[in-house]
């Protein structure tokens, strides 16, 4: 157990640690949803009350596919010196480190959601109607969702010929539910006319079916050969 | 065996046939919706044989899965052993036959949920070894073909009946979007993936995918359905007559995706031979090279 904690927390902190000095994977994502909504502006021009209505979804779609670059580039990363060779015939535990990297990437793209969410709220001149605290968990167990699956499907879309487009083309269809609980989510509770409750549960059940299911799977992606 | 081919196909043929000319012409027009309402008899039984494919393709992957080690094999065992005991005895226990809904019985429920671990022994009693990915990625494309079917026929039966093309947010028009989706990126996956992890990515994809199926399920668990109830078991009701048709239908559209399943999987393991063979060639001619070579090199030195 200790070995599964020491691997886990040092390539967590490698990981940070890199993405401190190079800044590669946030300023890419920060950079490409500035885009995402600057484009959804110019396209919907809405008035403050159609705007609850839509933003969730328009939200939800630009963090989505900015954490897309960001998964693209976890692995990419441990292919540079045969690192993940080396890892595959060390007796570390794979878990550890598909764990390392989820918390990881969870933790880039909920930077990149805390940097911009108030420009969300700027453009849209957003005002909350329902319980706003429950955009918190709506917010970490969706952004758990995507990177959950998002990391698993990135380590399997290393070992095909266009990782790069792959990537989403695999993530997207297991993501629907989770987006769709994200989303419906939100617009909830911007809208306060119905309960988020049910979201919270599915997104809860998702990420613990998703979690469970990455973490029995994973060993044999990394070991398929 | 390949006499039995042309004869099955000769006989698909005529059930095909005799199946199209029930529906147009012997089965009673609806009630309500006229002749419009015959596309069912080929919507219906394309999408139960898309999701028996989609399940086989399931069960094939699963197997495929825990064959590398003994121990999850026999653990796989047993679930579906204890599914199959559940099946048999929790439809008839009073607190579930209350979830039941009403209409259908307890006896054919526990018929169905037997069928499981049934069809996970037969799969793998007859694809031993490396035969079950070529199953898997048979019954996935044969799948995707019906279910495109299901499909294209809806909303050409849901445009002059309810007014609309497409019903967004029904739980079954989007459930069966989903999986579709699901099944064209798996098959994604198959066509770029390279040729020595394809097999077992791809089952870890196919399970990814059966678990998001209830989740689909159950996150537009709040819309309304517009679609009609299922037929057989579901509240739906349907004239004996009309029924028969569906049913005889559905033995001409099995036997059908039987046979072009079966063409395919023997299409399949030719060309695995074939690149077998292609590989243990190149292999060959590489020995044969060194060993010209070897004289040269050592002149070289």
């Amino acid at each position: 157990m200790t070995s599964f904690w020491a691997v886990l927390s040092a390539t967590l902190v490698k990981d940070i640690r890199l993405e401190w000095r190079s800044k590669d994977a946030l300023n890419s994502m920060l950079f490409f949803s500035l885009l995402v909504v600057v484009i959804f502006v110019f396209s919907f021009d809405p008035l403050a009350e159609e705007s609850r209505h839509i933003v969730g979804g328009l939200v939800w779609v630009a963090f989505l596919f900015a954490a897309v670059v960001a998964l693209n580039q976890t692995w990419a990363r441990e292919l540079r010196n045969q690192v993940l060779d080396a890892y595959r015939v060390s007796p570390a535990p794979a878990n550890a480190l598909f764990l390392a990297k989820s918390v990881g990437n969870f933790l880039f793209v909920s930077v990149l959601e805390a940097l911009m969410t108030p420009l969300f709220i700027v453009f849209y001149n957003l005002h909350v109607l329902g319980p706003a605290w429950q955009l918190i968990p709506i917010a970490l167990l969706g952004t758990w969702a995507l990177v959950v699956n998002g990391t698993f499907f990135a380590a399997m879309s290393l070992r095909t010929r266009n990782r790069e487009i792959m990537l989403p083309l695999l993530l997207f269809p297991i993501s629907i539910p989770a987006i769709l609980g994200m989303v419906a989510g939100t617009t909830a509770v911007l809208t306060g006319e119905n309960s988020a409750h049910f979201y919270i549960v599915l997104l809860l059940t998702y990420d613990v079916v998703f979690t469970t299911a990455s973490l029995a799977l994973f060993g044999t992606i990394l070991h398929a050969e | 065996m390949k006499r039995l081919f042309p004869i099955l196909s000769i006989v698909t043929v005529a059930l095909l046939g005799y199946a199209l000319y029930l529906a147009l012409v012997v089965a009673p027009a609806d009630a309500l919706q006229g002749e419009v309402y015959r596309i069912i008899y080929y919507h219906v039984p394309s999408a139960w044989t898309a999701f028996l494919l989609f399940f086989i393709n399931f069960v094939a992957s699963i197997r495929y899965l825990t064959r590398s080690k003994a121990s999850t094999e026999n653990a796989a065992k047993w679930v579906a052993i204890g599914i199959g005991v559940a099946g048999l005895v929790a439809p008839f226990l009073p607190p579930v036959r209350r979830l039941i809904p009403a209409g259908m019985e307890p006896s054919a429920v526990a018929t169905t949920i037997v069928l499981i671990p049934a069809l996970y022994f037969l799969v793998g009693k007859l694809f031993p070894g490396d035969r079950l990915d070529v199953l898997a990625v048979t019954s996935a494309e044969v799948g995707i073909v019906f279910c495109t079917i299901v499909l294209i026929t809806g909303p050409l039966w849901a445009r002059p009946v309810w007014g609309i093309w497409w019903a967004p947010g029904d739980i079954r028009l989007t459930s069966t979007l989903v999986l579709w989706l699901i099944y064209v990126s798996y098959l994604v996956l198959r066509r770029f993936s390279n040729s020595a992890q394809t097999q077992m990515l791809a089952a870890a994809l196919a399970v990814f995918g059966a678990l998001d199926v209830p989740l689909v399920y159950l996150s537009i668990w709040f819309f309304r359905t517009q679609h009609p109830q299922p037929v057989i078991g579901g509240g739906g009701s349907m004239d004996p007559r009309m029924l028969h048709v569906l049913l005889f239908s559905w033995g001409a559209f099995l036997l059908f995706g039987f046979l072009v399943c079966w063409s395919r999987f023997r299409l399949e393991l030719l060309k695995r031979e074939v690149e077998q063979a292609h590989a243990m060639e190149s292999l060959a001619g590489a020995e044969d090279s060194e060993k010209a070579s070897l004289p040269l090199s050592r002149s070289a030195r």
